[in-house]
């Protein structure tokens, strides 16, 4: 057995038990940071704390919510909203988290696509990531189930029939996944159980293997530039503060990290206390009537790149390059060729133009996602479908071909 | 060695024992996870078929999913018969033609709206249409209107049960 003696402090004591100074060190205070970053490098503090408040308002929804098709949508649009106390609060929170979340993914993954942070033993953070974002998408169409309005029924109905795979026909997979020929008891009563415990659960385990698959290659730099960081820190730790490359993770990095989260919680509060109407389908404040579609079926906005890149084919073609368009950005580290890590616009104009047609693009297929598929907006929308294929084909071309800079 | 020997025999033991162990759960989550009997049970749907009006677009229900009954007006039979595809869809009951469908859309299950003006069905999601026969005219959905499996019984029209007529529909590739 080990050897204890008499604590001198409460610290002390824990310090015996657990290691805490030590753990502190390797968590925090020893844990180094580059000082060549900018604010796009707190994305994932802000992340962080947004899963915190899906998480905690997420509790108090659990308490009021009934998952049976006869009394969900009674129990979000009577219970939670008009009889518990703060109870809006928390549909809120929750609701505008759920959409705001993915706009921070969104500027957190085009951030390591645009500084190579994806690349040099940073490939495993890179696909962690990306299967957060496929645990992160189930997160939200469960979630969107539960109310049972008719957004919630409809989109379960047609999200559901893509595993069907077309002209495969596979409709007895369909009816297994529902547990019923339609979305009724079953299909909400296991929707329920995902969104709050088995999808979650996944989401905390990737979060802990994103967090390890960062600790050995570091955080990446605005210069993708490869630090000795064994050296840097020694530097540091002997006094050298201003000419070493790195700073400690706390409490001097997480200064400023907060000071972000602090920006960002301002605009958070101002979006769910004004203008929470943005994450709220007003389709979905009808109850869910399986005999009679909504006129419009559209996602969530963050759905609506890969929605429109379904669109425009018939129904193989189209879940073909459905599936390539979810899959594909796992794949990114091995697709690009190229021996640089540093920023987009530094790789020369092959990539910096692939990079900003490519952000561009996502944007304009959320847009035509969103538009009726009538006219122009379908001619676009299949533009810019094709596009973002092609550029994917064309990545691994191009980046072979890019000089050493 | 002998014992590295007998480690290894332990492991393979109980790895043996856990992969039963394993295959047996699977199976019982994948079971837990079918649609119970009181779901398959309630799958019949029994209609009157004298009561439909021609022209008129009704909407039955069978297993949750909405059934779209359209009785055929001489019109709209004459345009059928144009096409032994439309014709063959059509299901014969003393004497009149009635159009059974299950009104989804075969794209991605939304449900198309009946435009009286037309005589035809236009999804609202992607833009399908379909004749008053239940043939798709216009993509992205891939084929007309599935048929659900009927019997015919006098006047009535037994939905859920596999009758010959239906069948014959199958076997040769009109529903599926």
């Amino acid at each position: 057995m080990a050897h204890f003696t008499k604590a001198t402090s409460i610290k002390d004591w824990f310090n015996q038990r657990l290691a805490v100074e030590k753990l502190e060190k390797v968590m925090m205070s020893e844990y180094w940071i580059p000082k060549n970053i900018n604010f796009l490098w707190a994305m994932g503090m802000v992340l962080v704390i947004t899963f915190v408040l899906l998480v905690v308002s997420g509790i108090f929804l659990l308490m009021y919510y009934v998952p049976t098709t006869d009394g969900a949508f009674y129990s979000v649009n009577y219970t939670i909203m008009r009889e518990v106390d703060f109870g809006w609060l928390w549909r809120h929170v929750h609701g505008v988290a759920a959409s705001v979340v993915f706009l921070i993914i969104y500027i957190h993954m085009f951030t390591g696509i645009y500084y190579g942070s994806y690349k040099k033993g940073r490939e495993l953070i890179w696909i962690s990531g990306m299967l957060l974002f496929v645990a992160f998408s189930a997160e939200a169409f469960s979630g969107y189930m539960l109310p049972w309005g008719q957004m919630s029924y409809w989109a379960g109905m047609v999200i559901t029939n893509l595993f069907s795979g077309g002209s495969l026909h596979a409709d007895g997979l369909v009816e297994w996944i529902r547990g019923d020929y339609v979305p009724a008891q079953a299909f909400l009563g296991r929707f329920f159980m995902l969104h709050v415990l088995l999808i979650p659960l996944a989401i905390m385990g990737l979060i802990g293997l994103h967090f390890g698959a960062l600790r050995i290659p570091h955080v990446n730099n605005q210069d993708g530039e490869e630090i000795d960081f064994e050296h840097e820190a020694k530097k540091y730790l002997d006094g050298d503060k201003a000419g070493s490359k790195v700073m400690r993770f706390a409490n001097d990095f997480m200064s400023k990290d907060m000071m972000v989260v602090g920006v960002f919680l301002i605009f958070f509060f101002y979006l769910v206390f004004y203008n929470y109407g943005f994450a709220m389908d007003p389709v979905n404040f009808d109850p869910a009537d399986g005999l009679k579609t909504p006129a419009h079926i559209y996602p969530e906005w963050y759905f609506l790149w890969s929605y429109e890149i379904l669109r425009p084919f018939n129904i193989d073609l189209g879940l073909v390059l459905f599936a390539f368009a979810q899959v594909i950005f796992v794949l990114l580290p091995f697709l690009d060729r190229s021996p640089n890590t540093c920023a987009a616009n530094r790789r020369g104009p092959l990539f910096a133009v692939w990079f900003w047609l490519m952000l561009s693009n996502m944007i304009v297929l959320t847009a035509m996602g969103k538009l009726p598929p009538e006219g122009i907006f379908s001619t676009i929308g299949l533009v810019s479908a094709v596009l973002f294929v092609v550029m994917w084909l064309a990545l691994p071309i191009i980046t072979s071909m890019e000089k050493k800079v | 060695m002998e014992n590295n020997s007998r480690r290894g025999f332990m492991g393979k033991a109980f790895g043996a024992v856990a992969g039963v162990g394993a295959v047996a759960s699977l199976y019982a989550m994948k079971k837990s996870w079918d649609p119970l009997p009181s779901v398959k049970a309630a799958g019949f749907t029994t209609l009157d078929m004298t009561i439909y009006q021609e022209n008129v677009m009704v909407t039955e229900k069978w297993r949750g999913k909405p059934i779209f009954v359209l009785k055929q007006s001489a019109k709209m039979l004459e345009k059928a018969k144009e096409n032994p595809r439309d014709i063959e869809r059509l299901v014969e009951i003393a004497g009149a033609h009635y159009m059974v469908c299950v009104g989804l859309c075969t794209h991605l299950g939304c449900i198309p709206a009946f435009r009286p003006a037309s005589n035809d069905f236009k999804c609202a999601c992607h833009g399908g249409e379909f004749d008053a026969s239940g043939m798709v005219q216009m993509v992205p959905p891939p084929r007309g209107f599935d048929i659900p499996p009927f019997k015919i019984d006098g006047s009535k029209l037994v939905l859920g049960e596999a009758g010959p007529e239906w069948q014959a529909m199958k076997d040769n590739g009109i529903t599926l």
